[in-house]
């Protein structure tokens, strides 16, 4: 089999999976929450419940998808897609296997940052083309949070881009072999964890969206597969988060040999997005001038010191 | 990869001249992310992949976004985007495009007369990029960090709020 074949037989499996992935988490999330709540979720399509998420599907395919008048017609319908588009490229650096990863450049870290920045513009567009009041309010707190966070989700992973010497993914999970990053690096992967929440704006952090006040935040005018693409979007960016977690802090594919690499992958990333789940369940949304504090006052001393110290201690031995 | 570098480069200039012509402010700042994007694929294509990863990361993802904020909070209008239409007629851009038009034909000239240098395409690791900056441009990454600072502390004293004591007896005491 020649190498452009593989490449792409990787890139449609890898893609086929995420969106599937995406779709049954909407499935585990509810069915997560509501154990965690004492409830028993979606039980009644298919053999438990499992076929609720195809329901669902069918459900916004047939619904109406309306475009207000007052919108800006062309960024309303762009909006969506950002978000979707942003994070699938992002999984071209995930190392999902020491085989099965798409590109593995010499930039690996700073293309998720990159992109991941870029994902704003999804929330922010979306906002403002919607011309209304609760979207525009949403969209500015959006990003408000996004531009703050991303700061200190770039400077939590500085501490481990210095002891691997490099920005490769494949490299930093090598590197992980005697032990792995979060030993080390713990606080950088507490402050990786909170950015990385907040930039995939999910609760505790889903302040854009807080639909006590701001009725559904930034995508309060969208409807049909548009607001679908929102909402599945947010679950590729919990995967994509609990993916990167796993690759950077927790070993990627590492793991004893009674399991093949990809396994060991898949249950490390699954038992992130059950975390992300719980955290959900578990924790209240503070308030918008104590998430942008926090982060400023708390995160950012805290991810410079962290690289202070990780940098005394490369440079003492 | 010359295709592909063509490419971006017709790209980069079609949306930075939309970026210019486009009245309206948040279409003009997508054009000009559109700009930024494909001349991050430039960088890249010319071997410099740590300078497209920043151009993203800096230019479009963060600086951008700052942009966009700072419009959607001034809700602009049709008004303004009238008033932009008129800055668009030629006795307003007359001059500015005959100035343009001799520094276009200056860098042409330049251009045209000087040996091109060629790019070897060789790859920039991100370390050689870290290693010239603290030891080359040393004196630069400073000046640029001082600027910096200088600019954080004016925003600060700029936002600060004045407490102001609305107490009927206590208040003018401060």
């Amino acid at each position: 089999m020649s190498e452009t074949l593989t490449y792409i037989l990787i890139i449609v499996g890898v893609l086929v999976t995420l969106l599937t992935v995406a779709a049954g988490n909407i499935y585990i999330e509810r069915r997560l929450l509501s154990l965690w709540q004492d409830r028993y979720g979606p039980n009644r399509v298919g053999p438990f419940g499992i076929l609720q998420v195809v329901a669902d599907i069918i459900k916004i395919f047939t619904k109406e998808d309306w475009i207000p008048r007052f919108a800006d017609k062309v960024v309303f319908v762009l909006a969506p897609g950002i978000i979707l588009v942003t994070i699938l490229i992002t999984f071209a650096i995930v190392p999902f296997s020491p085989d099965i990863v798409i590109a593995d450049l010499n930039i690996g870290l700073l293309f998720f940052l990159g992109l991941s920045s870029l994902g704003a513009y999804s929330l922010v567009l979306g906002g403002w083309a919607s011309n209304n009041k609760y979207s525009l309010l949403g969209a500015m707190r959006g990003a408000a949070q996004m531009l703050s966070y991303e700061v200190f989700m770039g400077l939590s992973l500085m501490g481990v881009v210095m002891m691997t010497g490099s920005f490769s993914m494949v490299d930093i999970v090598e590197k992980q072999k005697e032990v792995w990053f979060v030993i080390p690096q713990f606080v950088g992967f507490v402050i990786f964890v909170i950015a990385g929440l907040a930039e995939s704006h999910r609760i505790p952090f889903d302040i854009p969206e807080s639909e006590s006040e701001l009725v559904a935040g930034f995508h309060s005018e969208y409807s049909g597969m548009k607001f679908g693409m929102f909402f599945v979007g947010e679950y590729l960016g919990i995967t994509l988060i609990s993916a990167i977690v796993t690759t950077i802090f927790f070993g990627g594919w590492l793991g004893p040999d009674f399991l093949p690499p990809l396994a060991w992958f898949t249950i490390k990333v699954f038992g992130f997005i059950a975390f992300i789940i719980l955290l959900r369940a578990s924790l209240p949304r503070p308030r918008y001038d104590q998430l942008i504090g926090f982060g400023w006052k708390i995160l950012l001393p805290l991810s410079l010191i962290n690289i202070l110290v990780t940098g005394a201690i490369i440079l003492s031995n | 990869m010359l295709i592909v570098f063509y490419l971006a480069a017709i790209v980069a200039i079609i949306s930075t001249l939309f970026a210019v012509t486009r009245s309206n402010a948040v279409h003009a700042l997508l054009y000009l992310i559109v700009s930024f994007l494909a001349v991050a694929v430039v960088f890249f294509i010319l071997g410099a992949h740590f300078v497209a990863a920043l151009e993203v990361i800096v230019y479009a993802g963060a600086i951008i976004v700052l942009f966009v904020f700072v419009v959607m909070m001034l809700n602009v209008g049709a008004e303004t985007e009238k008033s932009n239409d008129r800055w668009l007629s030629i006795k307003s851009w007359g001059g500015p495009a005959i100035l343009a038009f001799i520094l276009f034909a200056e860098l042409a000239y330049v251009i045209f007369t000087k040996e091109s240098i060629q790019t070897d395409e060789s790859i920039v690791a991100p370390k050689q990029v870290g290693i010239s900056l603290f030891t080359t441009y040393m004196l630069g990454i400073e000046i640029a960090a001082v600027m910096l600072m200088a600019g954080i502390i004016g925003a600060y004293h700029l936002a600060q709020i004045k407490k102001v004591n609305r107490h009927r007896f206590l208040g003018g005491e401060e």
